[in-house]
């Protein structure tokens, strides 16, 4: 037996029905809300009550959405004391990665305490889908994708992929060519 | 003779100029009202910014630039760049016509606005009013009326069926609603007496009880209300939209791009502040300040404070300024306040509601008009 809920349709009463009432009520509430805003950026332009805020707008380019802190953004490599990548060239990250995005080159390490050390470490971002499984997967905290880096954009595939000085020093934002 | 016609000409051109000016900062209006409204900022990234050796002129142009009203001209400019298309089988000619005959119609009808009392100006009384035709009314109906032929036009020259059928619809709403809208009107054209508007402000000037502005939502508060409902029906914007139907529903001006489009568009707002101008002018006392007479304020608690002339002529455009702005306010603000009305709801509202309400409105002001001696 096939078990029906029956949704009940509220039905509108006569001072509902009469439809002035209501048209009332609900330019009364988004005046509201205009005039509260409208005063507010009236203070605002004279700089009082900067802490209210008038509109729930992040102005994009200038302010930046505060992320929290566990959000997974662009990659970035990690380095040990002496500045050279923290990564061991173990592809384990290669190995994990659902998009097959990371592309690395192992070479030997001059330390013989250490094994391998990559020869170049690429990242197509056209290609990730920021899953973090490279940084779980790392043996070596060699990875992360703590940089806040979000604005990832460019003209074409090329650009999108990173080697390992971008990844190293993460502040250098990726130049967007001029033209297309 | 020739002092007549200058004097005519520059009234024409200040309401023109008004108007044209008022129109196009409605896209602004919409823009920032409806913002403000959803606790948005709204459209503030059309700058215009100069060089470093102007730097008074950009400290000049800050607020506007901040205000985003270089909007409406970044709009125009857009709207006057694009390709201009024509569909290859539909009427050249009459597709050209349609947004034309549109603009047209929505401006002349201001013509019969009065805006001010009259006023005398080295000798010549100049009525504030652009014609003083004496059936005013009637006139602004008319040409209202005649609108729907550049809508239907445009459905029926884009070679569309979308189209068609988008200036059927509002055919047939732009016709229900103006009965509708007539037979509002009829109480306060029976109540004072006469379809001049000058003459319907003037005697929107008495009191009640000696206090009481007699203007027309007092004494036809019913009519006042049904007039903006259908009157916000004739400027076929939300939530009478049908015809349009901005977001789903295609309308008659499909077909439409560049400054036709524009033309379009602007014909919303022209019907808008025509529409707001006559719920002020037949409303809400048109240019009467409560209380103020030629020679100045004449309070009913016996406070008297006399004024220039002048200074009373221009408290009173003001004062019809001020109206004609509120309602275009009020206006945008019930635009974005309801949603659309589905297209059967829209005439059966039209036809079951506001037609009998109306014209019971009519009678009952009738019969009270009977009853009461003058």
């Amino acid at each position: 037996m096939i078990r029906t809920k029956t949704v009940k349709r509220p039905e509108l009463n006569l001072w509902e029905k009469l439809y002035f009432p209501e048209v009332f009520r609900g330019v009364l509430l988004t005046s509201k809300h205009f005039f509260k805003n409208l005063t507010l950026h009236a203070f605002h332009a004279i700089g009082l009550f900067r802490k209210i805020a008038a509109a729930v707008t992040i102005q994009y380019p200038e302010q930046l959405w505060k992320l929290p802190g566990r959000s997974r953004t662009r990659h970035r490599l990690t380095k040990r004391e002496d500045g050279s990548p923290r990564c061991v060239a173990c592809m384990m990250c290669e190995t994990v990665c659902p998009a097959r995005c990371i592309y690395i080159v192992a070479e030997e390490h001059p330390d013989p305490n250490i094994e391998k050390r990559p020869k170049s470490f690429d990242i197509d971002l056209g290609k990730c889908v920021y899953c973090g499984f490279c940084v779980e997967a790392c043996p070596e905290d060699a990875i992360r994708m703590d940089t806040k880096i979000l604005d990832i954009a460019a003209y074409s595939r090329e650009e999108m992929k990173l080697d390992m000085n971008e990844l190293l020093n993460p502040t250098i934002a990726k130049a967007i060519s001029a033209k297309p | 003779m020739m002092t007549h016609l200058v004097i005519q000409a520059v009234l024409a051109a200040t309401v023109l100029f008004f108007v044209f000016n008022l129109a196009a900062l409605h896209t602004w209006m919409e823009r920032k009202q409806s913002a403000l409204m959803q606790d948005r900022i709204g459209a503030n990234r059309a700058w215009i910014v100069f060089p470093r050796w102007l730097a008074p002129l950009n400290w000049l142009l800050r607020s506007f630039n901040v205000l985003g009203l270089f909007h409406p001209i970044a709009d125009a400019i857009k709207m006057f760049t694009k390709e201009d298309y024509i569909p290859p089988k539909g009427d050249k000619f009459l597709h050209t016509l349609a947004p034309c005959l549109s603009l047209f119609f929505a401006l002349v009808g201001f013509a019969a606005i009065p805006f001010g009392n009259t006023i005398e100006v080295g000798g010549h009384v100049i009525n504030l009013q652009v014609a003083n035709i004496n059936v005013a009314l009637l006139y602004i109906f008319a040409v209202a009326s005649m609108g729907v032929y550049g809508v239907v036009l445009a459905g029926f020259s884009s070679n569309n069926n979308y189209a068609v059928l988008g200036g059927l619809r509002a055919s047939s709403q732009m016709l229900s609603y103006e009965i509708a809208i007539g037979l509002t009107v009829m109480g306060i054209v029976m109540i004072y007496g006469s379809l001049n508007l000058q003459e319907l402000v003037r005697a929107q000037g008495h009191y009640l009880f000696g206090w009481l502005p007699l203007w027309g939502f007092v004494v036809q508060p019913i009519g006042f209300l049904l007039f903006i409902a259908a009157g916000i029906a004739e400027t076929k914007r939300i939530p009478y939209d049908a015809p349009e139907g901005e977001s789903e529903i295609i309308g008659y001006f499909v077909e439409y791009s560049g400054m036709k489009f524009g033309m379009f568009y602007f014909t919303d707002y022209l019907e808008t502040i025509m529409i707001a101008s006559l719920a002020t002018t037949l409303f809400f006392g048109g240019w009467q300040v409560p209380y103020l007479t030629q020679a100045g304020f004449q309070f009913p608690w016996g406070a008297a404070f006399a004024l220039a002339p002048l200074t009373v002529s221009i408290l009173q455009i003001l004062s019809f300024v001020m109206k004609v702005l509120f309602f275009c306010w009020l206006f945008m603000a019930i635009r974005w306040t309801l949603p659309r009305f589905r297209y059967d709801q829209l005439l059966k509202l039209g036809w079951h509601y506001m037609f009998p309400l109306a014209l019971a409105n009519v009678f009952i002001t009738a019969l009270i008009l009977l009853m009461v001696p003058k």
